[in-house]
């Protein structure tokens, strides 16, 4: 028969939680466990003021006439959701916190490349945001997160300079982490640890440093010159000098496009260790999903103009793009049937990861198919700016990349904290995360079908009825994500202790202690095999 | 070339200077061939020369040419994005004007 | 591992080699964010100049070549100094490395030097964008922006150089100390990797900026 190894454990003596006590040994730590937390509290504060943001425009949209806000309101309230939860939740939030604890264990080392660096990054991100939280105490910013000229330079009297400084350190944080992970993953594997037997979690992860890399650099530069368009008069966009806007357009979704696959890709690394564990299976088409990763990150600099369709580019250009867009499907789609692949004929338990990531395949693809259709010229003319496009990219990060985040963040929460959290309330707030999400985004695509524009805060009335179910979901969206708090601070004192693999599934990071000591591991691993080999597994749990 | 087991390739200084003086020879050329009308080939040759200058910088003084194969490969990288970055954006400018329609 | 070789190493290095090509790898990816970074100027530059030959052919003129020509030849200098102080730090030749360090901040500092001479010379003649800007030739608007990209690419380039002055410093101290041998010379490795990276972009920058118009 096969022993199936126990959820609960008695935990190490010493581990990197207890190794060092005190306020200093956090803030001063150069382990990147513990920044991975660090990063995990400042994200959750971020994700929580961008969560207000969403509370008080579904407060105002429940109703047609625009009686809660004025309109400039309004414009401040949406900019800085987005800027609060692109740029300081939804960017940071997997490789930050996850990938910062995970990447080094599973590549069996110590630590990561350069761990002050590291911690240096996790210092930039939280200056980044004093800036933004200043700005937004100040009265905030109008333009929308994408700050699109003229109006940013010439007519805005908003905080511009400030947040635009904030993403712009916010940013740098981001390369110094794609940094450390490129060179920790190039050169600090242990031995026997090939490019294809890691994790694809790595692979997702490596592919979204590539784009830390690479794209971050050119936001950083654009708003550079945004802001001495402002104050300098150096006017690189400026139409009175013969500049033109749309570089400005070109320039900033040559990353923020990219951006996207920033969120999503670390989610797919995230389902790709998920749906294998609970499905007890070796993952399906393992090289064909990490191809399919890197292929990811290189479409996704080829598309940007779909962005820009409206905007008076050339149409030339926008077929090309428009083409190129569609490409997108095709390693999405691979990775969707591998993940389906996978499960099929494979022993699945309904534990609450696996929840989240069969949550994440299916919004994922309900996301990734309105994607199709945006990327095609008359669809996109019909239905742009309109919230067929909120709706459409609420489903590839919210539906996509939380689902992954808070998939991951259970997988591992017992690896993390050594500490179990309340199965029963887990699968409740899965379920009910995944519902609210339905019932508020999925009439976002009828309203914008209909024609309903974004960023108004007044709307004809025949639209109340959509909208105020997308509030009513958002309420139930937003007991969902409070539900984990408080069960997941719950653990942290009162949890059972974990053993060091609850789960029985295979991986190196199961392979060292719940939570891991300082360095890691005991001994430094030696890797023999592939990362999903399942039917091993078994013999080694059977005593072989 | 002589190398200590853990220092990385020591190059000659020999290899240096000589590489400093083609550096300064080829700054010469550029700037007198700016002065001749060569047509659409003062930018191809403007470009040229520095891209050449640039290639000596990397392979001598940054050290490519004796380090491992990763680097070209990063810096390959770097290059074919800053690519992708100005010809798709050329994508746009160059056919701007086709459609003879204001705006479009 | 020799003990000297454990002084110099991380903990979570396994070997000096190691730690050198995580060291140099790293560097060598953040000069590619700062390629791209650059990228964005370049691609202005290549879009408006495409738009306004003319213009950005008399504007160009504006420039003094042969101040931009000594700068050049001055960056060139400053990199292969800087290359002869990895060396020096390579074979723990501590005399040479510093003397080399200077001469390559000197040689940077003269740049800068002349670049600030440049630029007082522009603001004198209105030709700083903004309400003052001056220009005399046609397409005034359009040599504006010229200007723009002028203060834009040299202003960034000129603040990496004092980043790297700053760097330089911080080498020649800890070089003076003695910090660096055979084992452990990484952060010199990375400050020149650096400092190269700054002349190759003032490569690209005289012709784009100093050849353009000069047959005409």
């Amino acid at each position: 028969m096969v022993a199936l190894p126990s959820e609960t454990g008695i935990p190490p003596k010493v581990h990197y939680l207890n190794a060092d006590y005190g306020i200093r040994s956090w803030l001063l730590t150069t382990d990147h466990k513990r920044i991975g937390i660090l990063y995990l509290i400042s994200i959750t504060f971020f994700f929580a003021i961008g969560g207000l943001m969403a509370v008080l425009i579904r407060m105002e949209l429940a109703t047609p006439e625009g009686d809660l806000f004025q309109s400039d309101t309004y414009n401040r309230l949406f900019t800085m959701h987005g800027i609060m939860m692109i740029f300081f939740f939804l960017i940071p939030s997997i490789p930050a916190v996850l990938g910062n604890f995970l990447i080094p264990i599973m590549v069996g080392a110590r630590d990561l490349a350069f761990p002050r660096l590291n911690l240096f990054s996790w210092y930039l991100f939280n200056i980044a945001g004093l800036f933004t939280i200043w700005a937004l105490v100040h009265g905030g910013v109008d333009t929308g997160w994408t700050f699109y000229t003229p109006y940013s330079t010439r007519y805005s009297n908003t905080h511009v300079i400030a947040t635009a400084l904030g993403i712009f350190i916010a940013g740098f944080s981001s390369i110094l982490t794609g940094l450390n992970f490129v060179v920790t993953i190039h050169r600090m594997r242990a031995p026997g640890l090939g490019w294809f037997r890691l994790p694809l979690f790595v692979w997702s992860l490596y592919a979204t440093s590539l784009i830390f890399i690479l794209g971050t650099p050119v936001l950083a530069i654009t708003l550079l010159l945004l802001a001495a368009e402002r104050v300098f008069g150096i006017g690189i966009f400026d139409p009175s000098l013969g500049g033109d806007p749309l570089l400005f357009q070109h320039l900033f979704w040559f990353y923020s496009h990219p951006a996207v696959y920033i969120m999503v890709l670390p989610a797919m690394g995230v389902v790709s260790e998920i749906v294998p564990a609970f499905a007890r299976k070796k993952i399906f088409g393992y090289r064909f999903i990490a191809y399919a990763s890197v292929a990811l990150a290189v479409l996704g600099f080829l598309v940007w103009a779909h962005h820009m369709f409206v905007a008076g580019m050339s149409i030339y250009a926008a077929t090309v793009f428009s083409a190129l867009s569609m490409l997108v499907a095709v390693p999405s789609a691979v990775k969707v049937f591998n993940w389906t692949a996978t499960l099929y004929q494979g022993s699945i338990s309904w534990d609450t990861p696996m929840l989240y990531a069969l949550g994440f395949i299916g919004l994922f693809t309900m996301g990734g198919l309105t994607g199709v259709m945006l990327a095609t010229l008359g669809i996109d003319v019909h239905v742009h700016d309109t919230y067929f496009i909120i709706a459409h990219f609420h489903y590839i990060m919210v539906g996509g990349a939380i689902m992954g985040y808070l998939g991951g963040l259970h997988y591992w929460w017992p690896k993390i904290t050594g500490k179990l959290y309340p199965r029963f309330w887990s699968r409740i707030s899965a379920m009910v995360i995944f519902i609210g999400f339905n019932v508020t985004f999925f009439p976002q695509f009828i309203l914008g079908y209909l024609g309903m524009p974004r960023r108004y805060h007044a709307y004809p009335p025949e639209f109340q009825v959509l909208n105020v179910m997308s509030s009513a979901g958002a309420t139930i969206l937003g007991v969902g994500y409070l539900i984990p708090l408080i069960y997941f601070i719950w653990s942290m004192r009162y949890g059972r202790h974990a053993s060091s693999n609850p789960w029985g599934v295979v991986g190196l990071e199961w392979e060292t202690t719940s939570p891991p000591p300082t360095e890691n591991f005991e001994t430094p691993p030696v890797v023999t095999r592939g990362p999903y080999e399942y039917s091993r597994s078994e013999e080694v749990a059977d005593g072989r | 070339m002589k190398t200590h087991p853990h220092t990385g390739p020591v190059v000659p200084v020999g290899v240096y200077v000589a590489v400093f003086a083609a550096l300064l020879i080829l700054t010469a050329m550029t700037t007198a061939a700016a002065f001749h009308d060569l047509g659409p080939m003062n930018n191809v040759v403007a470009l040229g020369i520095a891209a050449l200058k640039a290639t000596l910088v990397v392979l001598f003084f940054m050290h490519v040419r004796y380090g491992t194969r990763l680097i070209p490969l990063v810096v390959a990288a770097g290059l074919f994005w800053l690519v992708i970055l100005i010809a798709l954006s050329l994508t746009d400018y160059l056919t701007r004007g086709w459609l003879g329609v204001p705006g479009r | 591992m020799a003990a000297d070789a454990r002084a110099v190493v991380a903990h979570h290095f396994d070997s000096p080699d190691q730690q050198r090509e995580a060291a140099s790898l790293g560097m060598w990816v953040f000069l590619v964010t700062e390629v791209m970074f650059f990228g964005g100027l370049f691609l202005a530059y290549v879009v408006y100049r495409g738009s306004f030959p003319h213009a950005f052919a008399a504007a160009s003129r504006e420039l003094d070549i042969v101040l931009g020509t000594t700068n050049t030849a001055l960056l060139l200098a400053s990199s292969l100094t800087m290359a002869l102080a990895v060396r020096a730090a390579q074979l723990g030749r501590r005399l040479p490395l510093v003397v080399f360090l200077a001469l390559t901040m000197a040689l940077g500092s003269v740049f800068l030097g002349i670049k600030m001479y440049e630029y007082h010379h522009k603001f004198v003649e209105g030709l700083f964008p903004g309400a003052a800007f001056r220009f005399s030739g046609p397409e005034a608007p359009h040599a504006e922006m010229f200007f723009c990209l002028y203060f834009a690419m040299t202003g960034l380039h000129a603040l990496h150089m004092v980043i790297g002055l700053g760097v330089l410093a911080v080498m020649l101290v800890l070089g003076a100390r003695g910090r660096f041998g055979p084992l452990y010379h990484n952060p010199v490795e990375c400050a020149g990797l650096y400092w190269h990276f700054v002349d190759i972009v003032w490569i690209f920058l005289f012709p784009l900026l100093y050849l353009v118009g000069r047959h005409a």
